[in-house]
């Protein structure tokens, strides 16, 4: 582990906070513009990530646990999260033969 | 036996609540044996009390049961008083409760609502107890309304027919009316004098100087509640509608006990109004008129039930009279004796209207002396004691006021004659009118005459010797008796007659007044008898002329219809107008605005949900981002 930590800590921390900003803006323009739910699912998957990818940073540069442990939650959230929205995406691909959700905009007044 | 003067109010409170509850299931027997029971019980302990009073030096307890309000300098304890006034008046309700309990059970017997007609009268006799018994106003004014509540009730008791609903209405809002005088001079008490307790509150007054505004503002209010519940102008209509109940409502509650409460009440009170002679002056004058136009319009009235309304609400007069003039005494041994004869009255009259199937117009009666011995002798009975004959009843109560009020001006007590003169009048004319002479009715209620059951007898007759000897337990020194209930009565007036003085008429012009007095009843009821009973003459019927006097007291001297065009008709206008402009187009118009400003709104916003998913995702983005931004610059 000591190794894995020094190797991380050997990148300046800016980098890693740029890194993570440009994958979450990815991950936002992509929910943002795609039409595909399943693109837009990954682009969530991407967002997360990039927290991720900033909470492993900081924790191995303050040498506080306590970040990675929060990585943990993310984790498990977001399987359950993908879990539930497949399932989701699945039935309304048997429904309208189509994963696009611009059909999806019957939910209105 | 003093200290258990708790269950007085609380026997009656036990029947209300069986004969209430069991009012489906229990049978009519039980039902009516346990109403008369519970006030057969009260009255029993009601006597221990008395004949312990009557031993007892001390002449006021007080037995407090629990605090009942205690807020700051505000403390009502919720207590009972036991001094010669309210023993009497328990006396009074209890016994003649009782009495009427017993005539009930014939009377309703064939009636549906019989356990309910039972369970209100017994919640009555409750209310009436509390008002008697209470040792501060606020006590009393419990009974006070809770009284008022049952005489809703019961003359509202055949509701179903509109005319009773819409005179239980009456009485009650007249009654309102009067309460409200009531309260505010209890709230005018509780100002003054820091204290509404009876016992705190007239010592105080006693040290006060005579004639001062409070004094004069609390008594006239006092006054008002008076005139609401006892039936004196200008409140006085409601108690002849009140007939619309049953029979025996009508001898307890608007004879005997309930519209008594007002004279009860200034009795008890008598050192403020003593201290407030504008007051006394007004309720002088405002008893006697009540007398008198009650009078006046008794000798026309048709209906049994609305003569003796009427002569009861004269007699009240009588009574306020004695108030006036000071005779506390006097006012309150006419409360008594009155008590008698005219609760004998009523329910002879409802023996009369049992006996002939319910009819109650005089016109279709008469003969029915043979056929109604009991009922006939009874009232015979009552009749002469509420004119005024000696001795019976009625001569010595009614003579004491009126030797008080000539004491205090001829002029009252020449019109008060006259005014007795009329009630001899109207009394006799009842009852010739009633028993003597041919049967004026159908021949199928003529089939049904017949006298009343036992249980309704036995209520006349003792009813009856009452009448007869109630008198004696004051009769004055002119006639060398000793005057027992004023004697007895004394602790209660003393401090007011240490300032008024004792009376100072000598025998002889004692003797003169009773004489003119007596001499004005036989003559005004030999004249009733010439006219009704040897002449024959029956009252025309509604339809035909009568002279103007005459219709004029037929007609009740339209004060119903006066008080319609100066009252209820504004007040109906002024209502209609609140309804139709501040209520509809006020108030609704808020109400409705801000209704349909809240749905002109949605339908505006609901364009903001268009159903694409991208741009609700992009609508909160964009919200996300600015509230990012916004916190960066504002922190």
């Amino acid at each position: 582990m000591e190794a894995v930590t020094q190797s991380i800590q050997g990148v300046p921390l800016n980098h890693y906070i740029l890194l993570s900003a440009i994958i979450f803006s990815i991950g936002v323009m992509g929910v943002l513009i795609r039409r595909n739910a399943i693109i837009i699912f990954m682009s969530i998957e991407l967002m997360l990530n990039a927290v991720n990818l900033l909470f492993t940073a900081f924790s191995a540069h303050r040498g506080d646990a306590a970040g990675q442990v929060f990585v943990f939650f993310v984790m498990a959230l977001a399987a359950a999260e993908v879990a539930i929205g497949l399932a989701i995406i699945v039935m309304i691909y048997r429904n309208t033969n189509s994963t696009d959700i611009n059909v999806l905009n019957r939910l209105k007044w | 036996m003093i200290n258990l003067v708790w269950l007085i109010p609380l026997f009656p409170l036990i029947g209300f609540l069986i004969n209430g509850l069991g009012r489906s299931f229990l049978p009519k027997g039980a039902v009516g044996f346990i109403g008369s029971l519970t006030v057969f019980l009260s009255f029993a302990v009601s006597l221990g009390i008395f004949f312990e009073l009557n031993g007892s030096v001390t002449k006021s307890f007080t037995i407090q049961l629990f605090d009942w309000i205690q807020v700051g300098n505000l403390s009502i304890p919720f207590s009972f008083q036991v001094d010669p006034l309210s023993s009497l008046m328990l006396l009074i309700v209890t016994g003649i409760g009782f009495l009427i309990h017993v005539y009930s059970i014939g009377y309703m017997h064939h009636d549906t609502g019989f356990a309910k007609f039972f369970s209100y009268l017994n919640l009555f006799v409750f209310f009436m107890l509390l008002l008697v018994l209470g040792s501060n106003y606020v006590v009393m004014f419990i009974g006070w309304e809770g009284v008022g509540l049952c005489s809703y009730l019961l003359i509202g008791f055949w509701f179903s027919n509109p005319a009773y609903a819409s005179a239980a209405k009456k009485a009650f809002v007249m009654n309102r009316i009067g309460d409200l005088g009531f309260l505010i001079a209890i709230f005018l008490i509780f100002n003054t004098f820091n204290s509404v307790e009876f016992a705190k509150v007239f010592p105080q007054a006693a040290s006060l100087t005579a004639g001062s505004d409070v004094i004069t503002l609390i008594t006239i209010l006092l006054f008002v509640g008076a005139t609401g519940k006892s039936a004196q102008i200008p409140l006085f209509t409601w108690l002849p509608d009140a007939m619309a109940g049953p029979t025996p409502v009508s001898a307890l509650i608007h004879a005997a006990t309930m519209v008594t409460a007002g004279i009860y009440m200034i009795a008890r009170s008598n050192i403020l109004f003593t201290l407030a002679p504008f007051t006394l002056d007004i309720i002088a004058v405002v008893g006697l008129a009540t007398a008198i136009l009650a009078a006046l319009i008794a000798i026309t009235q048709t209906d049994i039930k609305k003569v003796l309304a009427y002569s009861t609400v004269s007699q009240l007069g009588y009574m306020f009279l004695g108030l006036g003039v000071g005779a506390y005494t006097g006012a309150f041994f006419h409360v008594i004796t009155h008590a008698f004869f005219k609760a004998l009255l009523f329910l002879g009259a409802g023996s009369v209207i049992h006996a002939v199937s319910n009819e109650q117009d005089m016109r279709s009666m008469g003969g029915l002396k043979s056929k109604l011995p009991v009922t006939f002798y009874t009232m015979l009975m009552g009749t002469i004691a509420i004119s005024g004959l000696p001795p019976f009843s009625g001569f010595f109560s009614k003579d004491e006021i009126l030797a008080h009020a000539y004491e205090h001006s001829k002029l009252l007590w020449l019109i008060g004659v006259i005014g007795a003169m009329f009630t001899a009048f109207y009394m006799f004319r009842m009852l010739f009118l009633t028993f003597f002479g041919k049967f004026r009715g159908t021949t199928e209620q003529q089939a049904h005459l017949h006298e009343s059951p036992a249980s309704m007898t036995f209520p006349l007759i003792v009813l009856a010797v009452l009448s007869i000897i109630g008198g004696f337990i004051g009769v004055p020194e002119a006639l060398h008796g000793n005057h027992w209930l004023a004697g007895f009565l004394e602790p209660v007036f003393s401090a007011s007659e240490q300032r008024t003085g004792a009376s100072h008429l000598d025998h002889s012009t004692e003797y003169i007044l009773m004489t003119v007095s007596v001499i004005a009843a036989v003559v005004a009821s030999f004249i009733a008898y010439l006219r009704y009973a040897r002449n024959n003459h029956v009252p025309v019927p509604d339809t035909a002329e009568r002279t103007a006097f005459a219709n004029v007291s037929y007609n009740k001297f339209y004060i119903d219809e006066i008080y319609d065009a100066l009252i209820t008709k504004p007040l109906n206008i002024l209502s209609g107008f609140f309804y139709r402009i501040v209520d509809k187009t006020f108030i609704d118009g808020f109400v409705n605005g801000l209704g349909r400003a809240t749905a002109e709104a949605g339908k505006g916003l609901r364009l903001l949900q268009t159903g694409n998913i991208g741009f609700y995702i992009f609508i909160m983005i964009a919200g996300i981002v600015a509230l990012l931004v916004y916190g960066f610059y504002n922190i």
